[in-house]
């Protein structure tokens, strides 16, 4: 259990000082996937800095397991690091070390023995699903490859948690989709916390459970990521949920709104909006729509615009919510704020 | 020269040369790289770790030290790196003698060389050093990595292409000084061009040193650039 409680950190510069983190206070269950999202300059970099105590909050405590961070002497803090690993967006790997040396590289700092080390570094590339590469330079490994020997090199110590620090912002989509299936599985295997920072939605959405909005070094809204994304209540989650160049005009005439949010549904497969308008005789066009199917389940929301009608609108709630996993409301105007 | 190229190569100059070459020749560049590795090997010896000191010790460094002591060993470093070699190598003759027992000698050159060199290899070490990513230190601490280890397993490591070819750069220049103390009793190729090609207008035995000073140049630097591109894992 990762508890951070109150934290602030304050950057003094030349150009005056910039409040990083304003009392953020998280509560990370082991085993759990978190995500901590923001725009740049949120202060998620500095968070999770403040983790490891690669940065020294000016306020508040980190307490791992029980154990205030802050409390510790150098050596007892360093022993910590090696339970508490990180993984970077520029991967960071040693290029003057082969792969083998580089997972191998935390073990040596630890004093493990040579061979020991090999033995576990060669496993551990083989979970990365990288053993054919042991004795190539990270200079001769693609973006993706090199993040996978960061991982196993993250993993060398056994640790308990992971940090995830913009881990898949420098590759491509499907390489990012395959890094975060890594992650997921090795949190599956292993029970590893995993707190993943990032500022791409998609990459809360495919692997965390539990998700943090910063903003501006605050925590603007935190909980489960479908209710965090699927419901936003504050300013940030929204702009986050509805980035604005996503945002339908409001339609013009005197139509209602209807907000279907998607979370988890059994509707991959079914033409929900057409089956409405032959089962019910609702005619619904659809002004916006993020949905995305995981498996054959359905994620996202869409706004359905609908006559001026009471009943008519009445009925479409009543039909729509009759699916579990649909949530069906009637929202009064879009422009990015919505509720 | 004394004289145009008949006069200069005239049979009998060219013989006496080639005997003054055959006897002295195989001892001088003997001494000559002797002396020359020896002191950069010493130089590295106390330059190494001093380089180091100038990067981790700086007030965000890994290991920092306090800001007066910072401040002495780059003002010496400066001090001793603007005097002029021949002036250093009368200046140190009292720690020569205390070391070496004589102020004259191929073994003497070796205190003013290392002398003269540490202070060059400290900041050549620095430069080196500094080139290293610091997100590798980042990522070093956050795996629980000690000051001493980030200096022994990141930061020396991760640099050596770069420390090659300064020591390249280093052992070139200890070249030249070892062949300017030949001036003030240093041994050497040095001494036989100032001896016999100077002081007795002996110009091929000048000119024989000098090439042969040359050719050690573009030796030691072949060699060296070789072994820092080899050794760099980054081109490959």
């Amino acid at each position: 259990m990762i508890k951070i409680d109150n934290l602030s950190k304050t950057f003094h510069t030349a150009d005056g000082s910039v409040e990083a983190l304003k009392n953020v206070s998280l509560d990370i269950a082991d085993g759990d996937i978190f995500g901590i999202i923001g725009m740049s300059g949120a202060g998620k970099s500095t968070l999770v800095r403040c983790i490891n105590l690669l940065e020294r909050p000016d306020e508040g405590h980190v307490t791992i397991d029980g154990v205030d961070l802050g409390s510790l002497k150098k050596k007892q803090l360093r022993n910590i690091r090696r339970k508490v690993t990180m993984i970077f967006q520029g991967f960071h790997l040693l290029m003057q070390r082969t792969c083998l040396k580089n997972v191998c590289f935390p073990l040596e700092l630890a004093g493990v023995s040579r061979a020991d080390a090999q033995k576990r570094a060669l496993q551990l590339l083989e979970t990365v699903g990288l053993s054919d590469k042991a004795n190539a330079y990270p200079s001769q490994l693609s973006g993706g490859q090199q993040q996978r020997v960061a991982i196993a090199r993250a993993l060398a110590t056994d640790p308990k948690v992971l940090l995830c620090d913009e881990a898949t912002s420098a590759l491509d989509p499907n390489t990012t989709n395959s890094i975060l299936e890594l992650i997921k599985e090795i949190n599956e295997k292993t029970g590893i916390t995993v707190i993943v920072i990032t500022h791409q939605m998609k990459v809360v959405e495919k692997i965390c459970r539990h998700v943090a909005i910063l903003d501006g070094g605050e925590v603007a809204e935190q909980g489960e990521v479908a209710e965090v994304f699927s419901r936003p209540h504050s300013e940030a989650a929204k702009r986050l949920v509805y980035p604005e160049s996503d945002m339908p005009a409001v339609p013009s005439g005197g139509g209602r709104l209807l907000r279907v949010v998607f979370n988890g549904a059994q509707a991959a497969n079914t033409p929900i909006i057409t089956r409405m308008a032959v089962k019910r005789g609702i005619e619904a066009s659809i002004v916006y729509a993020s949905t995305k199917s995981i498996g054959s389940k359905a994620y996202g929301q869409m706004i359905l615009g609908l006559p001026d009608s009471d009943n008519i609108v009445t009925a479409a709630i009543g039909y729509l919510s009759e699916t579990k996993g649909i949530t069906a409301e009637e929202v009064t105007g879009i422009d990015g704020r919505m509720e | 020269m004394t004289g145009g190229w008949n006069e200069l190569f005239a049979p009998d100059k060219v013989d006496e040369a080639w005997l003054i070459i055959q006897s002295q020749f195989p001892t001088a560049i003997w001494e000559t790289v002797y002396v020359t590795l020896l002191s950069t090997l010493f130089a590295i010896i106390i330059g190494l770790p001093l380089g180091v000191l100038l990067v981790t010790g700086e007030k965000n460094g890994i290991l920092p030290l306090p800001a007066w002591l910072m401040h002495t060993i780059n003002v010496i470093i400066n001090l001793l790196r603007s005097v002029p070699f021949l002036i250093l190598m009368i200046m140190v003759f009292p720690l020569t003698r205390a070391i070496v027992g004589t102020v004259v000698g191929t073994e003497a050159t070796v205190v003013p060389l290392v002398i003269a060199a540490f202070p060059f290899v400290a900041r050549l070490t620095e430069s080196s050093l500094r080139e290293v990513n610091p997100n590798l230190i980042e990522m070093a601490q956050s795996m629980g990595a000690s000051p001493l280890q980030i200096i022994a397993k990141v930061m020396i490591p991760e640099s050596v292409p770069s420390l090659l070819s300064n020591a390249t750069i280093a052992i070139t220049t200890v070249l030249g000084y070892s062949a300017m103390s030949g001036i003030l009793g240093g041994g050497g190729l040095g001494k036989i061009a100032i001896n016999y090609g100077y002081y007795r207008y002996k110009d091929l035995i000048m000119m024989a040193a000098v090439i042969l000073l040359i050719v050690l140049v573009q030796l030691f630097q072949t060699v060296g650039t070789k072994l820092a591109v080899h050794s760099d894992k980054r081109l490959k």
